[in-house]
């Protein structure tokens, strides 16, 4: 597929300033330039790929190589009991990786639960972004700081908040897009659908990324959903829709560059579908061998993200044994570094817990927290002390 | 310095009868004003000025940008305040009614409660969530709910209803004000209420938290807020016939809770009575009697009762006044409190 593909051509009416809507009676446009491909968008193996910066194409794989060894990682460490779990995004590293790599500084990023890769890669301390998962806190970091909003638990919450943070932006004149990752099991939320509107509606400056990968815990796409893809349901709310191969790192990265570009633009929201596959279960509490076969899992083994990038970088030439292997290294480095550092144990404050409800604390928690203090001062108290044996007698 | 003819003017203004509804308006129109973070969404909030007219002329004085017209969508409309609230806004968002904010409630629960918690008070949520509430208006099935004990039994929100025009002023001016969420209701049958008013210079901002004796008295306390206030008024003008004098407390704030009012009325009558129109079990009756107990048991000649909407979905409208707590349930409890008579 040629790269003009995804070039977004711009439909008539499709760029809409808030403040001359089209009257109402009348459809915005002709939904087929929304509509999206019938094949996934694809750079590498195809003359795309000739256009590709090579310097992207060289971070995405090391990224993708620190992704895989990340996930990896991080599975071991529920393992160990130091992440009470992790959701591993193994095979959809390119999905990612791209995510944070396409944002500016100023930009925001809405993650859900299993895109603890994309913040990492976002340039955050990985410590930070396993506090959730690792039971010390549920955020732990300043999401204003980084513009990475809290990994989102529930399902396709964070995409009205990516929606009302890219408006509130363009309010003030800020120059901010929002890319909102979601799962296909996400798309049947009410919140993806009003999400979706809203942006539609306000022209807001806000991405959504579907990343795919086949299954909602055990339930496949063909159940979630008869529509002919994810990216189709864009038609609907009156914006483009487009499908790209989830594996293919620098496809996604292009897709979603010129979504970026088309939103920082004034161009208003895309939705993009990722079709990838999620190697592992859904978490380490989860047993995928009861609703999928190892053949199936094989087939997409096949198409993984990072050996198809290393693959076509050997091909051309940019990278060699020499490359590979650094950068294998570089990523086993930052995982003995993420190893040694989890394998402290957190300092836990308990008296934390009353900390940040409100503002101002409030009598009724005050009175709470200082019962609290008492049970932990009598805890602390040594068994064996001079009141306790006087009452013995 | 004042010229003769603007005395004139606020002489004029001064103590004019002014609705609830209308001191609503003034409230978002002055937060409005003064700061530009002050952004007001919802259904039918522009050109109509909604439906109970509460947010009349915003759109026209502020644009639609800072009050707009939002997709019919109560998760969105929240969620997307949630966003906004993250860049600095200071969203005022209307559910239209009690009933319809249900969608919103995943929102409500999981993020806008929560964000400053989740996030180590990084992202505070100072966000405004006005429910028009309660019965009496004759609306049909999922108008008239009152639906404050959710809101109570969820962590991080505040929940706060104006029972007066001053109140009505003066809280949403603090509820805005507020770097936390505050779940504003709206006691839809005391919008058209009136009092004297001056929108001129209008009643203190009323901080959060705090209760008010409405009434004195020295035999019995009503405990009540909201809608229920005026019964509780004309009930305890009733009540004198019969020799009681009873005293009225105003919570107007449900979260916090003014423990320190309520205890400190109860211990000087020794008896309590908490009335509301939601329903009694599981309703804020419960806590609130059960705080009472906990409080003031050596004070009290008679166990607190409640007097609360039944146990059932809302009644159709023709049918609310026998749902509805009235002034003769009121009285029927306070006379239920000559405890050592009846034992």
């Amino acid at each position: 597929m040629k790269k003009s593909s995804t070039t977004v051509q711009e439909p008539p009416g499709a760029v809409v300033h808030r403040s001359t809507p089209p009257p109402a009676w009348q459809p915005r446009t002709d939904p087929a330039p929304l509509l999206p491909d019938r094949e996934p968008y694809r750079v590498l193996g195809t003359e795309a790929v000739a256009d590709a910066d090579p310097e992207l194409l060289l971070r995405l794989y090391a990224e993708l190589v620190r992704g895989r060894r990340f996930n990896a990682q991080a599975t071991a460490l529920t393992k160990q009991g130091r992440l009470a779990v992790y959701p591993s995004s193994t095979g959809q590293e390119a999905c990612e990786v791209a995510a944070a790599l396409v944002l500016q500084e100023q930009d925001w990023l809405f993650p859900s639960y299993r895109d603890t890769l994309a913040v990492v890669a976002r340039g955050l301390d990985p410590v930070q972004a396993l506090t959730l998962l690792r039971g010390d806190w549920h955020t732990g970091y300043d999401p204003r700081e980084h513009r990475i909003a809290p990994l989102s638990t529930p399902l396709a919450t964070q995409l009205p908040h990516a929606v009302g943070l890219a408006h509130a932006a363009r309010l003030k004149g800020d120059d901010v897009v929002a890319l909102a990752l979601v799962g296909d099991g996400g798309t049947s939320e009410g919140d993806f659908h009003e999400a979706l509107n809203f942006a539609a509606v306000w022209n807001a400056p806000v991405v959504f990324l579907v990343q795919n990968n086949g299954f909602a815990i055990s339930v496949p796409l063909a159940k979630q959903t008869a529509a002919p893809s994810l990216a189709h349901k864009a038609v609907g709310y009156g914006m483009p829709g487009r499908l790209v191969d989830g594996n293919d790192a620098p496809a996604v990265h292009a897709v979603l560059a010129e979504a970026v570009r088309r939103a920082r633009s004034g161009g208003g929201p895309t939705l993009i579908e990722a079709v990838t596959y999620r190697i592992e279960a859904h978490t380490n509490a989860d047993d995928a061998t009861r609703y999928r076969g190892d053949a199936e899992v094989e087939a997409w083994r096949a198409h993984d993200p990072v050996r198809l990038l290393e693959h076509e970088l050997t091909e051309r030439g940019m990278l060699d044994e020499g490359g590979i292997r650094r950068a294998a290294e570089d990523a086993d480095a930052m995982a003995a570094r993420l190893r040694d550092r989890m394998n402290a144990d957190p300092e836990l404050e308990p008296m934390d817990i009353f900390a940040h409800i409100y503002a101002e604390q409030t009598s009724q928690l005050h009175e709470q927290a200082v019962q609290l203090r008492a049970e932990l001062d009598a805890s602390a108290e040594p068994a064996d002390d001079a009141r306790g044996q006087g009452e013995a007698r | 310095m004042t010229t003769v003819a603007a005395t004139a003017a606020k002489t004029a203004r001064a103590a004019k009868p002014a609705t609830m509804a209308q001191a609503l308006q003034r409230a978002m129109r002055d937060a409005m004003a003064e700061d530009p973070a002050v952004h007001v969404l919802g259904e039918d909030v522009g050109a109509l000025g909604g439906v109970f007219r509460v947010t009349d002329g915003l759109a026209a004085e502020f644009g639609e940008d800072r009050c707009t017209d939002t997709p019919l969508a109560e998760a969105g409309i929240l969620g997307t305040a949630v966003g906004m609230a993250m860049y600095g806004l200071r969203p005022v968002v209307e559910m239209q009614f009690d009933a319809f904010a249900y969608p919103a409630f995943e929102q409500l629960t999981s993020h806008v409660a929560k964000m400053r918690n989740r996030t180590r008070g990084a992202l505070p949520m100072p966000i405004t969530i006005r429910v028009p509430y309660g019965g009496g208006i004759g609306g049909v099935e999922h108008h008239s709910d009152s639906s404050e004990a959710y809101y109570m039994a969820t962590p991080g929100l505040h929940v706060v209803t104006p029972a007066t025009v001053d109140d009505a002023y003066g809280l949403l001016r603090a509820a805005i004000a507020s770097d936390d969420p505050v779940v504003f209701l709206e006691p839809k049958r005391l919008y058209w209420s009136k009092a004297q008013w001056s929108p001129e210079a209008p009643a203190t901002v009323e901080p959060i938290g705090r209760a008010v004796v409405r009434r004195t008295g020295l035999s019995a306390t009503l405990v009540t807020y909201g809608p229920s206030l005026t019964v509780c008024l004309e009930a305890a003008e009733a009540a004198r016939a019969e020799g009681w004098d009873l005293e009225v407390v105003d919570l107007r704030s449900l979260v916090p809770f003014d423990d320190e009012t309520v205890i400190a009325s109860v211990r000087r009558t020794g008896r309590a009575v908490v009335v509301h129109e939601s329903n009694g079990f599981g309703g804020p009756g419960g806590e609130i009697a059960a705080r009472i107990s906990e409080r003031c048991f050596h004070h009290l000649e008679a166990p607190v009762l409640r007097v609360a909407g039944f146990d059932i979905p809302y009644p159709p409208p023709m049918l609310e006044q026998h749902h509805l707590p009235g002034v003769d349930r009121v009285l029927d409890a306070v006379a239920r409190l000559q405890w050592e008579a009846d034992s």
